[in-house]
C-alpha cells in the first residue's frame, strides 16, 4: 500500500517526505531537511544539512550524531512554519526528546507517531494524545498477547532480583539509549541510591538524561572500576550485544537478565539464553495502540513497523476504520537500538 | 499446584546444576506426598498424555473472546503454542470475576483434568471457561499445557533423582533403582519410593536394575593402566536389555525401560531355565542359530516394531540374548561384586543350561565372548576386527568394578568402529526446496549440556530414505512446539545416529564445536532423549585420532 500521490506526506527512496514543508521525517539517507522523532538509529541517521527535533532531545541527537550537526530544537507543542507547512512536535513518551509528529497544510493535518508508548516512564515527558486528519503510527507489538504491565511494578521485580544475589554480579541487558535510563530511574523511584555500573554504550548517554533533569541513581562506568574490585552484589547494566561477548569474562558467575518487551513470550526468553526476561517495552502495547488511534480520530490511518498487516487488518475490519499497512520499506529498518524482532534459532 | 507452578518457573530460571536440585529438593520438602509423586512423574516427562487438543483449546477461547480467528491464528505463529497464547490472550475474554481456585496438583492430574477431558461440547467450554477464570494468572500456562499434553520441563532425570535421593536420605543409586521399571504418580507410589531402606518394602518382581552405561574411549586414560585390568568385548549392534526371571516369571525391559517380552517370544523359554531371581545384563540382537554373527540392525528394528511378531517373521528374523553382565543369581544383588566374579558366574550359569547348545534353546542365550588383550598396541588391530563380526567395536570394562548405575566415566568404556557417531536429538526443522519444498528435511540436532539442557549441535539434511522424510514430516507437524518463520521447534524425543567426518573446537557455534559433514545414519525410535549423547561425549570424541582414510564405515548401533 502505498500513499496517495496527492497527500501531504510521500514515501520517496529516502523515506517520508513533505513536499509542503520540503522536509523528510526520520530519513533513511541524507537529506536537506530532517525532522527527527527520535534519536534512535533507525531514526536518526546522519549526513543531513538541516535537523529539528524536540529540544529535549537535542543532547543526545548531538551525542550521536555529531555536536556540530545544523540542528534547530523545538520546545514540544510549540507551532512553527517551515516552507508551506506548520509543524510541531508533541511528547510520544518513547524515549527522552521523543516527539509526535504534527504537519499542517492545505487544509489537512498529518501525525507522524514515531516510535510511543502510553505508560508512564520517570525518564521522558509522558504521552500526549494529538488529533489529526490521518495518523501514521508504528505496531511494533501489534498483537493482542502484548499487554504491558506497569513499569514501576516489572521495576521492583528486577529490584528484588538484584537484591536476591547479593553473592553474584547482576547481569541486567537492556537497549543502551532509553531503555537503560527508564530502569535507572524507575530503580531510583523505588529508592535505591547505590552506584550502578554500566557498559561504556549505556554511559554515553547519561549525560544528556542528567542534563535534562531526570533523576538517576549514582553510576559510573564499569571500566573506572578498579582491575580486581569484587562485582558480587553490583548491578551492571549493558546493551543486549553484549551478551555472550568477551566483555562478560569480566565476571563471575553472573546472574543475566534481559529486558524487552520481546520476553513476554516464553519461547522468546528460552532462545535467548538470558536467566531472566523482564517484559517491559517503550513501544505501545496493543491496548496503547488502539488508544492512540482512537485519541487520535483520524479519519484514515497508516501502519508502519512490526505487526502493520494485523493491525491494519484489525482496524479496519473489526472497529470499521480506513486503515492500510504503509509498504515493506519500513520493516528491516531497526537496528540493535530499537526493539528488534527475537532472531531464528541455530 | 501453585507450588508446583513455581517449581516450573524456578527450574526454567535458574542455570546452575546446584540451584535446580536445590530448587527440587525444597518443593519436594514442602510438597504433599500425593502432590510430589504427579510431579515426580511430570518431570520425568512420564506423563504426556493429551486430554484435550489445543485445537479445541482455541475453539473454546475463541467462542468466548471477540477476536478474530485470523487474529488468533497471527498470536499463535508468534508465541508457537496454543497453551501460552491462550494464557497470554485470556486478559481479554473478559471472564466473570470468581472466587480464585487452588487445587492441589494431584487433584488436577488425578481427577479434575481427566473430567474435564471426558465432558463434550458446550459443557466442557463451560468447564474449561469456569476453571480459566478462576485460576491464578501463574498457573493459566500449566494448566493449559497440562491438558494438552507435551509438558515437559528442561530438567535432566538425573538431577531429580539426586534432589529425590537427598529428600530421603538415601543413595542416589538406591533411588534410581527404585525409580526403574516405571513410576505410577499415587500417594502410596511416593512413600515406597522414599522409603527408609529398613522399612522392608517388597519391590515389584518386575522392576529392573539401573543400567551401567559407558563412555566413548578416552584413549589416554587407558594407556597408563594395566591392559590386564579390563575385560575386552565386543560392542554388539542390537539393543542393550536385561532379561529377568523371578517367581516363574519373565521380564524382559529395553534400555528405555520399556516390557518387550511381548516381542520377543522365543526367550520365555531360555529365560525360564534360568532359576529363580536372575537377572542378566546383554544385547539384544537377531541372530541365527546357525550363524557366526548377528544379521545386523535392520532385521532387529522389524522386530522391534512389533508387539506380537508374526511366525514367518519369527523364522526370518530369530532374535538372540547376548549375555555379558549378570546382576542378580539365585534372588541376590550382585553388582556390588566386582566384574571379574559376575563374569565367572555368568559363565557358570550359561554353562550349566543343558539345553544351551542341543536343543531348540540353542543359539537363543548367547554369552558375549571374552577377547584377549595383551598389550595397548593390540587394541586397535582388534578393533578393526569388530566389523567381521558383525559388532561396531569394543567394549572395556574395569575387571574390578561394581556394576554402577548411569554413566559413571572410567569404569566402562566403548570403543566404536566409526568413532564419529553421536546421538542426537531432534530439535527444529525445516522445509527443504525444490523436491523437498514443504517437507521438513532440514534438522538441527542437539546434544545435552551439563546441566540437562540440549544444546543445537549439528544440521543434517540427508541420510533418511523416503519412506522415513514422510513419516518423520508427519511427526514434525504433529508434535511442533514453536514456529519461528520456517522453522519449527520440535519436541525433543527424537533420536537420530549422526555419523561426521571431523570435529572441531568453534568459538562461532554455541556448542562450542562445529562438525564436518553430518549426516543422519539412523532413526534411533528405540532410544529415548535421555539416553542421546552429551557435549561431554562429543568433546571425548574431539581427542581421538582420525580414523585412517579408507577406515570401513561401521553400521551405526545403538
Amino acid at each position: 500500500m502505498a500513499l496517495p500521490v496527492d497527500g501531504l506526506l510521500q514515501l520517496t527512496p529516502q523515506g517520508l517526505y513533505c513536499p509542503a514543508a520540503e522536509a523528510w521525517i526520520d530519513p533513511w539517507r541524507p537529506v536537506s531537511r530532517a525532522l527527527i522523532t527520535h534519536g534512535h538509529a533507525d531514526h536518526a541517521r546522519p549526513g543531513s544539512a538541516a535537523y529539528w527535533a524536540a529540544s529535549p532531545g537535542e543532547g543526545v541527537l548531538r551525542q550521536r550524531l555529531g555536536a556540530g550537526i545544523a540542528l534547530t530544537g523545538v520546545p514540544y507543542g510549540q507551532e512553527h512554519r517551515i516552507g508551506e507547512a506548520r509543524v510541531s512536535f508533541h511528547p510520544a513518551g518513547h524515549v527522552l526528546g521523543s516527539a509526535q509528529i504534527r504537519i499542517t497544510a492545505g487544509g489537512e493535518t498529518w501525525l507522524i507517531s514515531g516510535d510511543y508508548k502510553r505508560d508512564a516512564d520517570p525518564s521522558c515527558a509522558p504521552f500526549e494524545p494529538v488529533s489529526a486528519d490521518v495518523l501514521i503510527t508504528e505496531a511494533t507489538f501489534g498483537l493482542p498477547i502484548y499487554r504491558w504491565r506497569p513499569g514501576h511494578q516489572v521495576a521492583a521485580e528486577i529490584l528484588a532480583w538484584w537484591r536476591g544475589a547479593p553473592q553474584r554480579p547482576s547481569l541486567l541487558f537492556a537497549y543502551a539509549f532509553g531503555k537503560a535510563q527508564r530502569l535507572l530511574a524507575e530503580l531510583a523511584a523505588l529508592g535505591v541510591e547505590e552506584e550502578v555500573l554500566l557498559h561504556g554504550a549505556v554511559q554515553a548517554l547519561m549525560e544528556p538524561y542528567r542534563s535534562q533533569g531526570v533523576v538517576l541513581p549514582p553510576t559510573r562506568p564499569l571500566s573506572e572500576l578498579p582491575r580486581h574490585a569484587s562485582l558480587a552484589g553490583r548491578l551492571v547494566l549493558a546493551p543486549p550485544s553484549a551478551h555472550r561477548s568477551p566483555w562478560m569474562r569480566r565476571f563471575t558467575s553472573p546472574q543475566t537478565a534481559f529486558v524487552s518487551g520481546w520476553m513476554a513470550v516464553r519461547g522468546a526468553r528460552r532462545r535467548r539464553g538470558f536467566e531472566r526476561g523482564f517484559a517491559l517495552s517503550d513501544h505501545a502495547d496493543w491496548d496503547g495502540l488502539l488508544r492512540t488511534v482512537r485519541d487520535c480520530g483520524a479519519r484514515q490511518i497508516y501502519v508502519t513497523h512490526g505487526n502493520s498487516d494485523g493491525l491494519a487488518r484489525y482496524l479496519r475490519e473489526e472497529l470499521g476504520l480506513a486503515a492500510d499497512p504503509l509498504g515493506r520499506a519500513f520493516e528491516g529498518q531497526r537496528n540493535e537500538e530499537g526493539e528488534v524482532a527475537p532472531a531464528l534459532p541455530g | 499446584m501453585q507450588l508446583f507452578a513455581e517449581l516450573i518457573e524456578t527450574l526454567e530460571r535458574s542455570s546452575g546444576t546446584r540451584a535446580r536440585v536445590a530448587a527440587l529438593v525444597a518443593f519436594f520438602r514442602a510438597a504433599d506426598p500425593a502432590d510430589g509423586a504427579w510431579a515426580l512423574a511430570l518431570l520425568l516427562g512420564k506423563r504426556r498424555r493429551r486430554l484435550i487438543t489445543g485445537r479445541r483449546l482455541r475453539q473454546i477461547c475463541l467462542e468466548r473472546s471477540d477476536l478474530p480467528e485470523w487474529l488468533f491464528d497471527a498470536c499463535h505463529a508468534q508465541v508457537g503454542d496454543s497453551a501460552e497464547t491462550i494464557a497470554l490472550l485470556l486478559p481479554r475474554l473478559a471472564l466473570p470475576p470468581t472466587p480464585p481456585l487452588e487445587l492441589s496438583l494431584a487433584e488436577w492430574m488425578g481427577s479434575r483434568l481427566p473430567a474435564l477431558a471426558a465432558l463434550e461440547g458446550e459443557a466442557q467450554a463451560e468447564a474449561v471457561l469456569a476453571v480459566w477464570a478462576a485460576l491464578p494468572e501463574g498457573q493459566v500456562f500449566l494448566f493449559n499445557k497440562l491438558l494438552t499434553g507435551g509438558f515437559r520441563v528442561g530438567v535432566a532425570a538425573g538431577l531429580v533423582t539426586r534432589a529425590l535421593a537427598e529428600v530421603a536420605g538415601l543413595e542416589e543409586a538406591e533411588l534410581a533403582h527404585r525409580l526403574m521399571g516405571g513410576f505410577e504418580p499415587s500417594l502410596e507410589a511416593m512413600e515406597a519410593l522414599l522409603a527408609p531402606p529398613e522399612a522392608g518394602a517388597t519391590a515389584p518382581i518386575s522392576r529392573p536394575y539401573p543400567f551401567c552405561l559407558a563412555s566413548p574411549l578416552e584413549a589416554e586414560r587407558l594407556a597408563a593402566t594395566d591392559p590386564g585390568g579390563w575385560q575386552v568385548e565386543w560392542k554388539w549392534d542390537g539393543i542393550r536389555a536385561q532379561l529377568i526371571r523371578r517367581d516363574s516369571q519373565t521380564f524382559l525391559w529395553s534400555r528405555g525401560e520399556e516390557l518387550i517380552n511381548g516381542s520377543f517370544p522365543e526367550l520365555e523359554g531360555v529365560a525360564a531355565l534360568l532359576g529363580q531371581g536372575t537377572v542378566l545384563d546383554g544385547e539384544l540382537t537377531v541372530w541365527p542359530a546357525g550363524a557366526s554373527q548377528p544379521a545386523g540392525f535392520g532385521p532387529l528394528q522389524r522386530r522391534l516394531g512389533r508387539q506380537k511378531p508374526g511366525a514367518a517373521l519369527l523364522r526370518e528374523c530369530p532374535a538372540a540374548f547376548v549375555a555379558y553382565d549378570l546382576l542378580e543369581r539365585g534372588g541376590r544383588d550382585l553388582r556390588p561384586e566386582p566384574l571379574g566374579r559376575r563374569r565367572a558366574a555368568l559363565e557358570d550359569l550359561v554353562r550349566g543350561l543343558p539345553e544351551a547348545a542341543s536343543t531348540p534353546a540353542a543359539g537363543l542365550l548367547r554369552l558375549s565372548p571374552v577377547l584377549p588383550l595383551g598389550s595397548w598396541d593390540e587394541l586397535e588391530t582388534l578393533r578393526q576386527q569388530a566389523r567381521s563380526v558383525g559388532a561396531e567395536g569394543l567394549m572395556l570394562k574395569a575387571l574390578d568394578s561394581a556394576y554402577g548405575v548411569g554413566r559413571r566415566r572410567g569404569l566402562w568404556w566403548k570403543h566404536k568402529l566409526e568413532p564419529m557417531e553421536l546421538d542426537a536429538v531432534l530439535l527444529y526443522a525445516q522445509a527443504g526446496s525444490g523436491r523437498r519444498a514443504n517437507l521438513y528435511t532440514d534438522y538441527s540436532f542437539g546434544l545435552w549440556d551439563g546441566e540437562g539442557r540440549l544444546v543445537t549441535f549439528a544440521k543434517a539434511y540427508s541420510g533418511l530414505d523416503d519412506g522415513e522424510i514422510n513419516e518423520l514430516d508427519r511427526w514434525i507437524r504433529r508434535h511442533t512446539t514453536e514456529r519461528f518463520g520456517p522453522v519449527r521447534a520440535v519436541e525433543p524425543l527424537q533420536v537420530f545416529t549422526l555419523g561426521f567426518e571431523g570435529l572441531q573446537r568453534s568459538s562461532r557455534h554455541r556448542s562450542g564445536l562445529a562438525v564436518r559433514f553430518p549426516r543422519i545414519l539412523r532413526w534411533r525410535r528405540d532410544r529415548t532423549p535421555e539416553s542421546a549423547d552429551s557435549l561431554t561425549s562429543a568433546l571425548a570424541l574431539l581427542e581421538e585420532p582420525a580414523l585412517p582414510s579408507g577406515a570401513p564405515r561401521s553400521t551405526p548401533q545403538r
